[in-house]
């Protein structure tokens, strides 16, 4: 007789904890003959708010570091994302209905996407930072700082590289993110949640949730604590919908099209270009004088 | 309770003024295709010194269907210009520059007749920075390839600028200067009590010979605009006004794809430290909330004393004021000309009336004899200023100081950062190692470190937060004009 598998239901990570939807609410998760494989969290509203406080309070740590430090933590997630690249490649091909080759190729794009981002950390602001020659005698320079918390909205698939690519440009940079996983395919960002809890990635700096973007996206586009959103492929109603409601506090808003294959490039989705979006440029004046 | 200060010594000034006649037309036309054309909407207004209160001009109101002309005109000439060389814009843009320096006298008067700064600010600060972004940007024109390394930087098509009334000539090189050197058409409009300079400008882009269409220029008030912002050629909005304006633009462009770059409002921190320079500090105080009548987006509204320095401050910045001469903006001694309007005067006003009904010690200089006709404000400063007090708050736009203390850098750093805004600040203090630990902690997007309002087209400027987004200067500010491609060609 088989032995009856014992079906997980994967909570929320917020904080750095493990924590059931306040909502109570949950979906399943079904392969592609239709059983349901597993559970996932239906996050609310209040779920959001308090990811955006624990990626608010996470803040200022996690900008305040240095790029060295920020890049070891973000080469170490790496690491335990390697750790685990046969969970992951099964759920991936259990949910987005894939051969266990393809997702492997994709967990194996998405190790080598956090290598890469940990890379920048300590070389952004060389590549798209400057001194300035001013015409007086002053020293001026300009330099990128975080912005603050980042909300992403990863796209429905590929689920972990999408989600790891828009995750991986704002923390690289120094913000704290919060990541509504892929719609369609949740396992990989539930799961993910366990690489973080591991790693040494300080609480709150990543928060994951899982459920319907169509519920969360209009209290995220509002929400004044949040400084900016990253969102992969939105349809036109919810582009409309984040940037009206980032006129509330001037959010900074960022959509991309991306088709499956880009994905895997790291010069279309890892430059110093997808950084720059959630970076706010400052410019120091000094006088030089003696 | 007010206090009210004598001018220094009753020292007489003999009148310096600027008496250089310049021809005026009565009728001021719409700039479009190469050419100044008299509006379809067959609409004028009247533009006023408002140092006088006398009319100076008839402006051209542009309506939905001259706007449609001025786009179209750009999105004509915009497959020509964008794919000349870059080398050839670049000689246009240098054209521009000399010719701005060459007519610069005119240019200044016109500026101080039409919007009421001092004579002195116009000739030194506006003209002179007008003619360096020209001159900058001519130069990156032919350099785009190096400026964004890993992609090609193409322009991003139509664009429609829409400027304010504090820095009219400057906004417009600030605007244009970017957009022509990226290969952009642009549509100008100037704010609607300060368009002849701008116009002015048309002229030495047709004495320059830049092809028709490549920029035009619309006048009119905030409907003009909105027609502008609206039409479906457009593909990049820049705009430079208040945060409820731009917070309008955002919702009215969502979901369109247009481009979007805002400068926006501010009520900047200007932190002084009681190891700082005093005297220099003070000077900085002075440079930071009354230049150009405090009509600056990045004015140091707001100063922060270390408490211990709080008496010596106010001292000195009283003493100070009472040698800031306020009257006729053509004079060239001159400090603090007229405000802008009779609106912009009332807010001003209502803002003075709310700070001391809140609570808050005005400190004023009223011994200057203003002129009978105009809008005038003597420069002022409250003391007892709370953290709540609607002054320490809201942006005035005018020649009023909230001054409030703080006793560790901590705490002048969570004061400071205590708004939704962040467009500049300014830190007062001789050690090193503080100066920029505390540039680093300011959410703002230009620090000035021992000094305040100073600029230059090679250094960006833009804020942070509700400040706005994108920057304007410097190699940052060619930005906001380029979409990225790969090198495959697809947009990125």
């Amino acid at each position: 007789m088989s032995r009856l598998t014992v079906s997980k239901t994967y909570k929320l990570y917020i904080d750095g904890q493990f924590a059931r939807t306040e909502s109570g609410r949950s979906l399943a998760i079904e392969n592609q003959f239709g059983e349901v494989e597993a559970h996932i969290c239906h996050a609310s509203r209040k779920d959001l708010r308090e990811a955006v406080d624990a990626a608010t309070g996470a803040f200022s740590s996690w900008s305040g570091i240095t790029g060295y430090l920020r890049g070891q933590i973000l080469y170490r997630l790496a690491e335990m994302l390697e750790g685990r690249r046969e969970e992951f490649a099964a759920a991936i091909q259990i949910t987005q209905s894939v051969t266990i080759a393809v997702a492997r190729k994709e967990v194996d794009a998405a190790v080598d996407r956090l290598v890469c981002f940990a890379g920048w950390t300590d070389k952004l602001q060389q590549v798209i930072g400057c001194a300035n020659p001013v015409a007086g005698s002053y020293y001026n320079f300009t330099v990128p700082q975080a912005q603050g918390v980042v909300v992403i909205v990863a796209p429905s698939k590929p689920s972990l590289l999408g989600l790891v690519s828009l995750i991986g440009a704002p923390l690289s940079a120094g913000n704290t993110v919060i990541a509504l996983g892929s719609d369609q395919h949740p396992m990989a960002t539930a799961i993910f949640g366990e690489v973080c809890q591991t790693s040494d990635v300080p609480p709150g700096v990543i928060n994951l949730l899982t459920g319907p973007h169509k519920e969360l996206v209009p209290h995220v586009a509002t929400h004044r604590q949040v400084a900016s959103v990253y969102c992969a492929n939105p349809s036109k109603k919810m582009r409309v919908i984040l940037e009206e409601g980032a006129s509330e506090n001037m959010k900074r808003t960022h959509c991309i099209s991306i088709d499956d294959d880009t994905w895997y490039n790291n010069h279309e989705v890892a430059s110093p270009w997808q950084i720059e979006p959630f970076v706010e440029m400052k410019t120091i004046w000094h006088p030089s004088a003696c | 309770m007010t206090i009210k200060t004598d001018q220094i010594g009753g020292w007489e000034y003999s009148p310096a003024l600027e008496t250089t006649q310049i021809a005026i037309e009565p009728k001021n036309k719409l700039f479009i295709n190469g050419k100044f054309v008299s509006p379809k909407s067959r609409s004028w207004f009247s533009t006023t010194n408002p140092s006088t209160q006398e009319k100076i001009a008839d402006i051209a109101s542009a309506g939905r269907a001259d706007i449609n002309t001025a786009v179209l005109a750009a999105k004509k000439a915009l497959p020509k210009w964008s794919k000349l060389a870059g080398s050839v814009r670049a000689k246009y843009l240098y054209r521009i520059a000399r010719r701005i320096q060459e007519r610069s006298r005119e240019l200044a008067i016109l500026e101080t007749m039409d919007g009421g700064k001092p004579i002195k600010e116009s000739r030194d600060v506006d003209l002179p920075l007008a003619a360096q972004h020209f001159f900058y940007y001519a130069g990156w024109a032919d350099k785009l390839e190096y400026a964004f390394p890993g992609v090609e930087a193409k322009p991003v098509g139509v664009c429609a600028q829409i400027i304010p009334w504090n820095f009219p000539l400057l906004m417009a090189a600030w605007k244009l200067a970017p957009a022509l050197a990226c290969g952009n058409t642009c549509v100008l409009k100037p704010a609607e009590t300060t368009s002849l300079t701008a116009l002015r400008l048309a002229e030495i882009l047709q004495e320059v010979g830049l092809p028709p269409g490549v920029v035009n220029i619309v006048t009119g008030a905030g409907d003009t605009g909105h027609h502008l912002v609206q039409h479906k050629s457009v593909q990049k909005v820049a705009f430079t006004g208040s945060t409820e304006v731009g917070k309008l633009l955002l919702r009215q462009t969502a979901g369109s794809g247009k481009k979007l770059t805002l400068e926006l409002g501010g009520k900047s921190a200007n932190i002084i430290f009681a190891d700082a320079a005093i005297d220099q500090a003070v000077e900085g105080i002075v440079s930071g909330i009354y230049f150009n009548q405090g009509h600056v987006c990045c004015a140091g509204s707001r100063l922060f004393v270390e408490e211990s320095i709080l008496d010596e401050v106010v001292q000195k910045l009283s003493y100070r004021l009472k040698s800031l001469r306020v009257g006729d903006p053509l004079d060239k001694n001159t400090d603090l000309g007229a405000i802008n309007s009779k609106a912009q005067l009332e807010t001003i006003e209502r803002y003075i009336r709310q700070g001391t009904s809140e609570g808050a010690q005005l400190h004023e200089v009223d011994t200057n004899p203003l002129p009978a006709n105009g809008y005038w404000c003597n420069p002022c400063f409250f003391t007892d200023v709370q953290p709540s007090h609607t002054i320490a708050r809201e942006e005035i736009f005018g020649p009023v100081l909230s001054v409030m203390t703080f006793r560790t850098p901590k705490e002048a750093i969570a004061r400071a950062n205590n708004s939704p805004y962040g467009l500049a600040a300014g830190i007062w203090t001789d050690k090193g190692s503080k100066i920029f630990e505390i540039a680093k902690q300011l959410d703002a997007g230009v620090i000035w470190c021992n000094s305040y309002n100073k600029f230059d087209a090679a250094s960006p400027f833009g804020g942070f937060k509700e400040s706005g987004f994108g920057r304007e200067g410097g190699l940052q500010g060619l930005r906001p004009y380029v979409n990225f491609f790969n090198k495959s060609g697809r947009k990125m």
